[in-house]
């Protein structure tokens, strides 16, 4: 049963996990951008939806707010971080991203405090499920259901919409998209808006999952990420996922595996460096580097 | 002098012995590492562990200088292996790798990090001459790197490592050079943290203040020994001259890391060098 229980703590954090880094996926696969500040976008999630859920007593409430003001600041950051530093080395816009977090985040600790903030009532967080004697809580089978519907959404939405259809073949053919008038600006706006509503939507659950939202919420997830979508094949949103997945096992495996020797949160970079220094090009043979 | 400004002192040098190595690696050879810190700590740690066992400063300081450059050495590997975004990448990973293993490590101190550790004998203003003449040892190697034919090889391995490699200069024997000379000096600086401190965690050498070493650097102008210097005092002793800036220090960090690459990319020594050009009318 104790397996069990892991792999259910596994598949649930692994599909957080995919939520969170598709957003990621999404601008490298377009503009080539590690875009560390993701997470940024994430805190902001969780912290719009523990105020406004607090404020005025509905969690959904508190998802919808925060899925309706984060897609304006990421498309904000394109605009004006993103966007002049696109002549430079890729490394430049990511130095920048990484700048960009480490202010955000003291910015949230010096507006909301150190210690965080907690829902006044989170009902998700106390109701279990019992499943032929696996616990799964509430929350833990919301983040699975969210995951499912997100991915068939994305994937119904790229392959059955024009827009959707526009914008996968802006990633792969900038030019050849644009003669068939599909506008790559407004691709790339697309792109960070619904990846920076995706990522408030994961950063939401995760707060509703501890029931805190602090400074730090994004912080180690959002290097997890950049290690997941390097393990899934730079700009794969199905290698996103099934990484998400594999990293969500693995930890929590790993965790008594070899949780003696290694913090938990620094099994994702053991991954991500050993496979960057076996095959830099990735598993699908896109070019890394 | 007050045992507080010989403190900040300290710090400062320490802090200058960072940037400008980090600026040999990131600036003349343009292998960017958001992890410098965890070579500092790694030369720490070398330096702890020597001193509880021998007390002798010198060996403490060797064992500080080869922890630093050996593990740098091994990520210099990566660097042959994989470029700009992604180096940084692997460098993040190796920073929160450190920190992980380090915290999980019982003959290291585990979470809570070594204490007790045996005084130099020299108090606390002779660890400050030290770490200055460290430091002012460290600069002059950087002029001295910066004018000689190996930072000449350095810039061309930074600028484009096709071109260098036309020349005939090896571009992974010089990245390795830079990632070994850097790294060494970043443990030194680990060694005389530790002198100063005699007190140690692995919350020292996290990637935060990784990515502050990075501003700094950034901030002074990648590539200018002078500017990172002034950048490294400047940002050390910001947070002591105006106090409120004390509990923003990382909204200040950040925010200038984010406005000088969007608006002054050459950082402070362009900015000089343009006033320069402005004042001679030339």
């Amino acid at each position: 049963m104790y397996y069990i229980d892991l792999a259910v703590t596994g598949i649930s954090f692994g599909c957080m996990y995919a939520v969170m880094s598709v957003g990621l996926t999404l601008v490298y696969g377009l503009l080539r951008i590690l875009h560390v500040a993701h997470a940024a976008v994430f805190a902001l999630g969780a912290y719009v939806t523990v105020l406004v859920a607090n404020a005025s007593g509905s969690i959904a409430l508190g998802f919808l707010a925060s899925i309706a003001v984060t897609p304006l600041f990421g498309m904000a950051i394109y605009r004006l971080l993103y966007e002049p530093l696109l002549k430079y080395r890729p490394d430049v816009p990511m130095i920048a991203s990484v700048g960009l977090l480490v202010l955000m985040q003291d910015a949230f600790r010096i507006l909301f405090g150190e210690q965080g903030v907690t829902f006044h009532r989170n009902a998700f967080s106390f109701t279990t499920f019992n499943f032929a004697g696996i616990t799964v809580s509430a929350i833990q089978v919301a983040i699975v259901v969210t995951a499912a519907v997100v991915f068939t959404g994305l994937h119904l939405f790229t392959t059955r919409t024009r827009i959707g259809v526009g914008w996968r073949a802006t990633v792969s053919k900038p030019q050849i998209a644009a003669s068939f008038g599909v506008d790559p600006i407004k691709v790339r706006y697309l792109n960070f808006a619904i990846g920076s509503a995706l990522a408030a939507v994961a950063g939401g659950l995760v707060a509703l999952l501890n029931n805190l939202v602090d400074p730090t919420i994004g912080f180690v997830v959002s290097y997890k990420a950049l290690a997941i979508i390097v393990l899934g094949g730079l700009g794969s949103v199905r290698g996103t996922l099934v990484a998400s997945l594999v990293l969500g096992l693995v930890e929590s495996y790993g965790t008594i595996f070899i949780g003696a020797w290694l913090d938990r949160d620094a099994i994702a970079f053991l991954a991500l460096i050993l496979l960057l220094m076996i095959r830099p090009q990735g598993f699908t043979g896109a070019r890394a580097a | 002098m007050s045992a507080y400004e010989v403190s900040i002192i300290s710090i400062v040098g320490i802090n200058v012995i960072l940037a400008v190595s980090l600026n040999m690696i990131s600036g003349f050879c343009g292998q960017v590492s958001l992890g410098h810190g965890a070579f500092f700590g790694a030369g720490a740690y070398a330096a702890a562990l020597a001193m509880v066992a021998t007390a002798s400063v010198p060996l403490a300081l060797v064992a500080a200088l080869v922890t630093g450059s050996l593990l740098g050495i091994v990520v210099g590997f990566a660097s042959l292996r994989v470029r700009s975004d992604f180096l940084a990448v692997t460098t993040i990973g190796v920073n929160f790798l450190f920190t992980g293993f380090v915290r999980k490590q019982a003959w290291l101190g585990g979470e809570m990090g070594i204490s007790g550790i045996p005084a130099t004998g020299l108090g606390a203003s002779g660890n400050m001459i030290m770490i200055l003449l460290f430091a002012a040892l460290t600069i002059a190697l950087s002029f001295h790197v910066s004018r000689s034919w190996m930072g000449f090889a350095f810039r061309a391995v930074g600028e484009d490592e096709g071109a260098a490699a036309t020349l005939g200069i090896n571009a992974g024997a010089y990245k390795l050079a830079a990632f070994g000379i850097g790294t060494a000096l970043a443990g030194l600086a680990g060694g005389l943290y530790t002198f100063f401190t005699q007190f140690i965690t692995a919350d020292a050498f996290d990637f935060i203040f990784s990515v502050m070493l990075m501003a700094m650097v950034v901030i002074g102008g990648i590539g200018s020994t002078a500017g990172v210097v002034v950048a490294a005092i400047g940002l050390t002793l910001l947070p002591e001259a105006i106090r409120f800036v004390n509990n923003y220090r990382l909204l200040v960090y950040g925010g200038l890391l984010v406005l000088v690459i969007r608006l002054a990319p050459g950082g402070l020594a362009a900015l000089a060098r343009s006033v320069v050009i402005r004042v001679r009318g030339t």
